[in-house]
């Protein structure tokens, strides 16, 4: 028998979601289309002994955040366009300190203000790339409201285990609308819980690399009183000036998560196995894409859809597996391209590659979509 | 398959976006796949409000309706700015007040807004559409679960009148014949 | 054992000596601290220092508790997320005046209107000298900068004052030449159950002193001397005797809830009261 689902609209998910992997902290400031969470977390969390706290902005936010987490707590904040600009300082701090949080962007239309109940997928890139620096990040994205539970799990799963933040990268789309959704039952999914140093203080090394290049930081207040710093620092954690230390570093940082990215690298599959048109996309834009293939396919013509899950660390290798033999590649997206233009970086150059793109504050159609397979088919 | 498209409509404050919502609640417990969505403009209180639902036996691919087998225009400028896309033979529902010209001639004109006010409270206009709603939908969906919806997500200590304008809209729409 | 000795434990000697110049204050700010830490008799594994940018945010490096060297402006941020995710925990934050009240003036107020138990420490020599000598909120009106080439148009923040108005319960400020003084504020400021503020006037004569005619910290120190006027004697005086002073001392110290307690007294309350609609 399959379980009895519940209307969960998408942000609701996501305060579920976390509250199943743990959470017990969240700093977060009101912006539309994230703000049902904080409104959630302000009546759930302090319910069950909890944090929740509405600072003065994004940038404070995202600090206390970070500095919860370091306290020991399991640590999320959500916001938008606007608000994810001003936290990408902090961002840069938490991969830099190897702190755990997790940050939810709900997308909205942009550069600026722009919409904030517009649906987009416009923060693609500066999810991956808004703070400075040489940098590896974890991005998810989820395509429905049950989804957005397991992926939110995940989140902090990954940010746990890499010791690094995650986003959770959601559109106004997936985030405000209600559907059915199965809630897992406590036990059904894995929730990492964050390690514990083994040595004794005195021989304690807060930023040694384990076997999986990530480090054991213990909480503040255990007993082990060390060094935090944004600044390049060796394995004691205080500052360095030696070049090989400093490369070892920022080295080991990109590494660790490229190292363990098979384990989160999540992608989803509809009608590919005889596609000879591929459609690529993602968020909400997935499901106009996955009717739009289905359309085609009922008027006979092989389209495929490669639904990414994991958007960075770029799924590469799924994507040219499953494209191989494609005679065209479409990515369907909310933005100029941002995705398209990554993933003619992995295709043989011989091959057609093509960008459905879409910034009018709506969500994708999938008759656009499908104009561009019939186009491609010709 | 399955598949009904139904777009509620109105001013901000009518409480649309809570009727969709019931909806939706109501059609996911009584096993069918569901989606509401809504859009709305930056005011609390007036302008054009929308909330939408997709019923289907089938997973819904795309959460959006593209043209409404059922539509509900509680104010002129919702139903102007809504009205667009409606299916072919696709059943619209009015606000009796509202001085619609252009209205389409197949537009049932319900008196929604005056059976609210007889509950005393005009706000449950919202459960006057879905009492509506629960006689067009009656074949496939419980009336029980749409109350048991209502039940469920009302504020506290209003379930009583809220049920009250939803079984006004079911009767009315009975002895309409409404289809 | 004399005093100094009984603060070298707090101290991370392996990572002397300091980036600090000869003749800079901070030394002083940070001896006093200690001093008052050992006094108290903190437990070194329940205190977490907390600081932003700027050459004060490097004490935390040499100080052997939990520390925590964050971002620009933010410590006060980071130190909110901390005391609220753990409250048992000591949370002191050192900052300079650039770092509290330019990019992290909005985390100041905010701190200071919640109340939450962070113990402010700033370090307030009136000049960014890290990034080397550009004026702050703090710098005086008419005093020379890198920026200010010409004589600081601006007229400088009152720390205490915006404390007070803002909501910190516990509102101080003493001086790198009266350490003894200080060093009781901090005491005072440690025992405080609430957020204190203590503005600590120091002195950099690399940047601040030889931009404005003072080489030696002997001269800064003089110079803030006479420039200071103790809060108890200002009653005495004339308004235009203590226009332009420093006057230093307790400004406030109130008795009031603190946020990390009054939460959870309030969510406990709401919890035994049952589920709120």
């Amino acid at each position: 028998m399959t379980k009895r689902k519940k209307l969960m609209q998408g942000n609701e998910a996501c305060v579920s979601g976390a509250l199943y992997a743990g959470l017990n902290f969240f700093a977060g400031y009101p912006i539309t289309p994230s703000t049902e969470i904080a409104e959630t977390l302000a009546k759930r969390l302090p319910a069950i002994g909890g944090n929740f706290i509405q600072m003065e902005d994004e940038i404070s936010s995202i600090a206390a955040c970070i500095g919860a987490s370091l306290a020991g707590a399991k640590a999320m904040t959500a916001t938008s366009g606007p608000g994810f600009s001003l936290m990408q300082e902090n961002i840069g701090y938490a991969i830099m300190t190897e702190i755990p949080c997790v940050v939810v962007n709900v997308q909205r239309l942009g550069p600026s203000t722009g919409g904030p109940t517009a649906p987009a997928q416009g923060d693609v890139m500066q999810a991956r790339w808004g703070t400075h620096g040489d940098h590896e990040m974890v991005v998810l994205t989820p395509a429905g409201v049950e989804e957005v539970f397991t992926l939110t799990v995940e989140a902090f799963n990954i940010s746990e285990a890499l010791r690094t933040p995650v986003i959770l990268l959601m559109d106004e789309v997936i985030a405000h609308m209600r559907e059915g959704a199965s809630v897992p039952e406590r036990g059904e999914l894995l929730v990492v819980a964050r390690k514990e140093p083994k040595e004794p203080p005195a021989e304690y090394l807060p930023f040694k690399p384990q076997e999986d290049l990530v480090p054991v930081p213990a909480a503040l207040g255990t007993g082990y009183r060390y060094h935090v710093t944004g600044l390049y620092h060796d394995e004691t954690g205080f500052p360095t000036g030696n070049p090989e230390k400093i490369d070892g570093l920022i080295r080991r940082l990109k590494h660790k998560i490229i190292l363990n990215k098979d384990k989160f690298s999540f992608f989803e599959e509809h009608l590919t196995d005889d596609a000879e048109l591929v459609l690529i996309s993602y968020g909400a834009s997935a499901r106009a894409a996955r009717a739009a293939v289905n359309q085609a396919r009922a008027e006979g013509i092989k389209a495929g859809l490669l639904r990414l899950i994991t958007l960075w660390p770029f799924p590469s290798t799924a994507i040219s597996r499953i494209c191989a033999n494609a005679s065209a590649v479409i990515t369907a997206e909310m933005n100029l391209g941002q995705i398209y233009a990554e993933v003619c970086r992995v295709l043989d150059s011989t091959q057609r590659s093509l960008s459905v793109t879409h910034v009018d504050g709506t969500l994708i159609q999938p008759q656009k979509i499908f104009a561009a397979i019939k186009e491609a088919a010709k | 398959m399955f598949k009904r498209e139904i777009r509620l409509s109105g001013s901000g404050g009518q409480g649309i976006i809570l009727a969709a919502v019931i909806l939706a609640d109501a059609a996911v417990q009584a096993g069918f796949f569901a989606v509401q969505t809504q859009s709305y403009g930056p005011e609390a209180r007036g302008g054009a409000s929308k909330a939408e639902v997709i019923l289907s036996d089938q997973p819904i691919d795309y959460p959006k309706v593209s043209s409404p087998d059922i539509f509900l225009a509680l104010s002129a400028e919702a139903y102007a700015k809504y009205c667009h896309d409606l299916k072919h033979n696709g059943i619209i529902v009015l606000e009796e007040s509202l001085s619609t010209p252009d209205c389409s001639a197949g537009a049932t004109r319900f008196p929604v807004l005056a059976t609210a006010r007889k509950t005393g409270k005009e706000i449950t206009a919202n459960m006057v559409l879905l009492g509506i709603l629960s006689f067009l939908l009656k074949n496939f969906l419980p009336k029980v679960r749409l109350e048991e919806a209502i039940n469920e997500r009302v504020p506290a200590g209003t379930a009583e009148v809220n049920l009250l304008a939803f079984n006004y809209g079911y009767a009315l729409s009975h002895e309409l014949k409404m289809q | 054992m004399n005093r100094s000795t009984g603060i070298a434990k707090y101290l991370r000697l392996d990572r002397y000596p300091t980036i600090w110049c000869a003749g800079c204050g901070n030394g002083q700010v940070v001896g006093a601290l200690l001093r008052a830490i050992d006094t108290l008799e903190l437990p070194q594994d329940k205190v977490v220092i907390v600081s932003g940018i700027g050459c004060s945010a490097r004490a935390s490096g040499y100080l052997d508790f939990n520390t925590f060297h964050t971002t620009h402006g933010r410590p006060v941020a980071f130190a909110t997320g901390i005391k609220l995710a753990n409250p048992e925990l000591h949370v002191l934050v050192l900052s300079g005046d650039g770092d509290t009240t330019a990019i992290g003036g909005n985390h100041f107020i905010h701190a200071a209107r919640r109340n939450i138990g962070l113990k402010l420490f700033i370090f307030n020599n009136g000049i960014y000298g890290m990034t080397g000598g550009q004026c702050s909120p703090l710098t005086a009106h008419a005093c020379s900068a890198t920026t200010a080439p010409n004589g600081n148009m601006d007229t400088p923040f009152d720390i205490c004052e915006l404390g007070k108005a803002a909501g910190a319960t516990f509102v101080a400020r003493g001086a790198t030449y009266s350490p003894v003084r200080l060093e009781a504020m901090m005491t005072d400021a440690l025992r405080h159950d609430g957020f204190a503020v203590l503005d600590c006037v120091t002195q950099c004569p690399t940047y601040f002193g030889r931009m404005n005619k003072m080489s030696s910290a002997a001269e800064m120190l003089q110079w803030q001397k006479e420039r200071t006027i103790p809060l108890e004697k200002t009653a005495l005086l004339p308004p235009h005797a203590v226009k332009d002073k420093i006057i230093t001392g307790v400004f406030k110290s109130e008795s009031k809830p603190e946020y990390t307690a009054l939460y959870r007294n309030f969510h406990r309350q709401l919890r035994k009261d049952g589920p709120h609609v």
